[in-house]
């Protein structure tokens, strides 16, 4: 099991983590998610004994990443952002190369990474600096798991990256997961947690609200509503001056807003017709997990 | 409606390799047109011709009314741009940003008066005004390289990935500066690789390799291909 | 128009406010001019020079004494045979050894004349030159004075020996000093770009994370470049000796040990900076401008560092490029062995042992 506990770190003046506390359990797939400028980074490089913290602890099954550095460097396979492989050598190389580093064979521990490196192997001489995003995600998540890790850490490792191979990635972490691998995983991209086991929601350095995908969108507390018109603008102005709206959000083809006591939707509708929307659309809707970190923050 | 843009058969080739291949589409005056593709995709390429930065093989493309092959300093004159790797200069303030921006598309000192103190108001930043920009954070940069990008009001306004890497809260803020620009009547042409933003856009259209797969409203497009989300879309026909 | 100005004043001012760019527009300018003036002087002052007096009378102790007062020169050493004056030249304690024979006085009222014998290190064949006329003019203006006295008739020959460089030639200063301005140079600059190109591609930080150890990092990143830098200096030596007819006349062994010895140094040097740069283009700045006209000026590579001021000869002793130019010149001009360059080798094997373990020790296990 791994337990963050109250992990404070300050940069410049600034303080990049305030107080994060966690947990993770064995064999999970845990999601990190929060915006850029969080705090993400800084929390791995805590975790995986690359920074040390200004207070707070962290364990990775009873080892301690700033007296057992060693031993947690052993069983910890990072991906950082922006993948990090050498641009000049080909996916051959850079894999062998870190299979040395970690002290095994790339024939080792093949059976892990085969499904992974089987859509990138007809590629095998060819530098990584020229593959596309997909090609790297999966060239550095074999480097990263060549000496069959543990914990497995990725930093945003679906960034950059196009729709097809974010979603390809996330089938090969689950499949993963099965091998009794722990996984992190760091995110920006809301609609990603709900592809975790569990998850802690980041922002601003501190942990918003952490659990389940359900358990979080359970906790939303509140009755949430699309509205939907032909004009969002308009729509968007007119919410606003509803005196009953707590919150509203733009969510592309609708708004979702949350309202301050126990008003109903038909309160909502007879409002716009007044103001002179025809038609207006007022449903409640489930809260995703993007609406409970807006809620958290406002 | 008029055609603010109108593109026939456009296709960029560099060497052998066809980066836009045979493109066809037009956006009408006051639409927020979306721009959506893999990287990659050829949808940079297009941009830069659409600006006016780039001739194009073959093809006619028609951008405020002239020709891009033709007129392309005429095209840069009447239109607004802003893309992710660059918005301000990180050295100047506000103030002398908006002035700079507001003297190199010729607004008279007057005109570069008013929009400036009209611009630090919307945005509340009169106080901050004679800060540097690097001391701003990115969400922050990314609201004011659009305010510059319009400042000379032009008829169109082309974003490149503007909200890449910025918070929640700050990219809905951005996306209601962008709804208020097309309500004072600036038709906006963005890109993004955020599929949830699609959803804000009247029209958007999908590249794959180099040609458009998919052109239309995303609730239109979500019922023709029988998925719930954008993202579903372009897995799908990513997928093809 | 209007708009040209405004992008004028937008350069103006990115100008201004970056203090780098400042720098370099007005420190650079006023460091150089006052390094370059300092150090590019013809002038020689405080020479040491050593005697052999083998007559010991009136007359040569006059000799010595108006050579003693001329300015120009030092009296280091009084010589009582040959195999001193050797020693002396070859450690560099003196750059000019006057040997006056027997009998000055007497000889000197012969008709045949007195001679003295003039030895220079013309290791550095333009200093030779200098000090050579300056002694001649000490030793002409004696003789002018000897004449003025009744019952001299003649005047002292003098014999000119330039040592280790009959024939003057410039390439014995200026290949020592371009081997050791080009091995540094490449040495450093390829192994400080080394890691500060991994900080920036961010890899490092997998590295870091790797059960790999500093000291393997480091050292591994030094290895290949030890030999690329042996093949440059190989080169540079070949094509002294069959383009420039460089001799070698000290052992060849030393000369490739100076060489490892200067290169491992270099690569340290190289490594430590790129611990401490962030970027490549500062590593490659800290390499040219730190290393690059240091190296040219104040290594004794074109100008002799005994006329320099001495604020700026002490700053000598601290770089490294002026002890190997010295060994070198040792073992290929002078043909010295191990005796007359251990100091030399000592202080270099110091900064090799200092950049490496600095650079290991600054090589952080973690990021901060």
């Amino acid at each position: 099991m791994i337990e963050i506990s109250d992990v404070y770190k300050k940069f410049k003046g600034v303080e990049a983590l305030s107080g994060v506390s966690f947990r993770v359990n064995q064999g999970e797939l845990f999601g990190v998610i929060g915006p850029d400028g969080a705090g993400k980074t800084t929390l791995f490089r805590i975790i995986i004994s690359l920074m040390l913290s200004d207070s707070g602890s962290v364990s990775l099954w009873g080892l301690d990443p700033d007296k057992d550095y060693k031993k947690v460097r052993q069983i910890i396979g990072y991906m950082p952002g922006h993948f990090s492989l050498y641009e000049d050598l080909s996916i051959e190389e850079n894999l062998r190369f870190f299979a040395t580093v970690f002290g095994t064979t790339i024939e080792q521990n093949y059976y892990l990474i085969e499904d992974i490196y089987k859509q990138i192997e007809p590629f095998k001489k060819r530098p990584a600096g020229k593959l596309s995003g997909g090609m790297k995600q999966k060239l550095a998540l074999s480097c990263a798991l060549i000496h069959r890790p543990r914990l497995l850490v990725l930093d945003e490792p679906t960034t950059g990256v196009d729709a097809v191979s974010r979603q390809e990635f996330w089938e090969m972490l689950k499949k993963l997961q099965k091998e009794g691998i722990t996984i992190i995983v760091s995110t920006p991209y809301m609609d990603e947690a709900s592809l975790c086991d569990r998850v802690a929601l980041i922002d601003n350095g501190r942990v918003i609200v952490s659990g389940t995908p359900q358990q979080i969108t359970k906790g939303f507390g509140k009755s949430l509503f699309g509205v939907k018109n032909d004009d969002m603008y308009k729509l968007l102005q007119l919410c606003r001056l509803f005196p009953n709206t707590d919150t509203v959000y733009p969510f592309g083809e609708w708004l979702h807003v949350t309202f301050k006591n126990d008003a109903k939707e038909a309160d909502l509708q007879d409002f716009l017709k007044q103001k002179g929307i025809e038609n207006p659309l007022v449903v409640p809707i489930e809260p995703s997990i993007e609406d409970c970190f807006l809620g958290a923050k406002s | 409606m008029d055609k603010i843009i109108e593109v026939n058969n456009l296709v960029k080739k560099f060497g052998s390799f066809v980066a836009n291949d045979n493109l066809t589409f037009h956006v009408e005056k006051g639409e927020i047109f979306g721009f959506l593709g893999a990287n990659g995709a050829g949808k940079t390429t297009a941009m830069k011709i659409l600006c006016g930065l780039s001739k194009p093989t073959s093809g006619r493309v028609m951008v405020a009314g002239n020709d891009v092959a033709l007129n392309p300093e005429k095209v840069k004159s009447s239109i607004g741009y802003m893309s992710q790797k660059f918005s301000l200069y990180d050295d100047l303030s506000v103030v002398e940003n908006l002035r700079l921006f507001g003297t190199i598309y010729r607004l008279s000192r007057r005109q570069i008066q008013d929009r400036t103190r009209q611009t630090l108001s919307r945005l509340n930043l009169y106080a901050e005004r004679n800060r540097l920009i690097n001391t701003f954070s990115l969400g922050w940069k990314q609201k004011l390289a659009f305010s510059s990008a319009i400042l000379h009001r032009p008829r169109l306004v082309f974003l490149d990935e503007p909200t890449s890497g910025v918070d929640p809260v700050t990219r809905r803020q951005f996306w209601e500066m962008i709804y208020e620009a097309v309500a004072d009547g600036i038709t906006v042409f963005v890109t993004t690789h955020y599929m949830d933003e699609a959803e804000y856009c009247n029209r958007v259209t999908m590249m794959v390799d180099g040609k458009i797969e998919a052109l239309d409203s995303p609730s239109a497009l979500k019922q023709q291909y029988g998925v719930e989300t954008m993202n579903d879309l372009f897995v799908k026909l990513a997928r093809k | 128009m209007k708009t040209f100005i405004a992008f004028v004043y937008k350069e103006t001012l990115h100008i201004l406010r970056d203090y780098r760019t400042i720098m370099v527009l007005f420190l650079m300018p006023v460091a150089q001019i006052l390094i370059f003036g300092f150090v590019v002087t013809t002038e020689v002052k405080n020479a040491s020079i050593g005697i052999w007096d083998q007559s010991k009378d009136n007359a040569s102790l006059q000799l010595i004494q108006k050579i003693e007062s001329s300015g120009y020169f030092n009296v280091e050493n009084y010589f009582i045979n040959k195999q001193q004056i050797d020693a002396a030249f070859k450690s560099r304690e003196i750059a000019l050894a006057l040997v006056i024979e027997s009998d000055m006085g007497a000889k000197i009222m012969q008709p045949g004349g007195a001679s003295v014998q003039l030895l220079a290190d013309a290791s550095d064949a333009n200093t030779a030159q200098i000090l050579v006329n300056y002694c001649s003019a000490v030793i002409s203006d004696f003789e002018f004075q000897q004449r003025l006295l009744p019952n001299n008739k003649s005047i002292p020959q003098v014999e000119v020996r330039m040592l280790y460089n009959p024939y003057l030639k410039g390439v014995y200063m200026t290949i020592p000093g371009t081997m050791a301005m080009v091995l540094i140079l490449i040495s450093a600059m390829m192994t400080s770009l080394s890691i500060t190109r991994e900080k920036e591609k961010g890899s490092l930080e997998v590295l870091l994370i790797s059960p790999l150890q500093p000291h393997q990092i480091i050292l591994g990143k030094v290895a290949p470049y030890v030999v690329l830098s042996m093949i440059n200096a190989v080169s540079i030596v070949v094509m002294g000796i069959f383009v420039f007819d460089m001799p070698v006349v000290g052992s060849w062994f030393w000369l490739f040990f100076i060489n490892l010895l200067y290169i491992l140094l270099s690569l340290g040097l190289g490594i430590f900076i790129s611990t401490l740069a962030n970027s490549q283009m500062v590593a490659m700045f800290a390499s040219m401008f730190g290393l690059l006209l240091p190296t040219i000026l104040l290594s004794g590579f074109i100008f002799p560092i005994e006329n320099m001021p001495v604020p700026l000869q002490v700053l000598s002793h601290l770089l490294p490029p002026r002890y190997y130019v010295e060994a070198v010149k040792i073992v290929m001009i002078r043909g010295g062995g191990f005796l007359y360059m251990w100091q030399e080798m000592l202080v270099m094997t110091v900064f090799l042992v200092l950049f490496l373990g600095l650079s290991i020790k600054k090589f952080e296990i973690r990021m901060k």
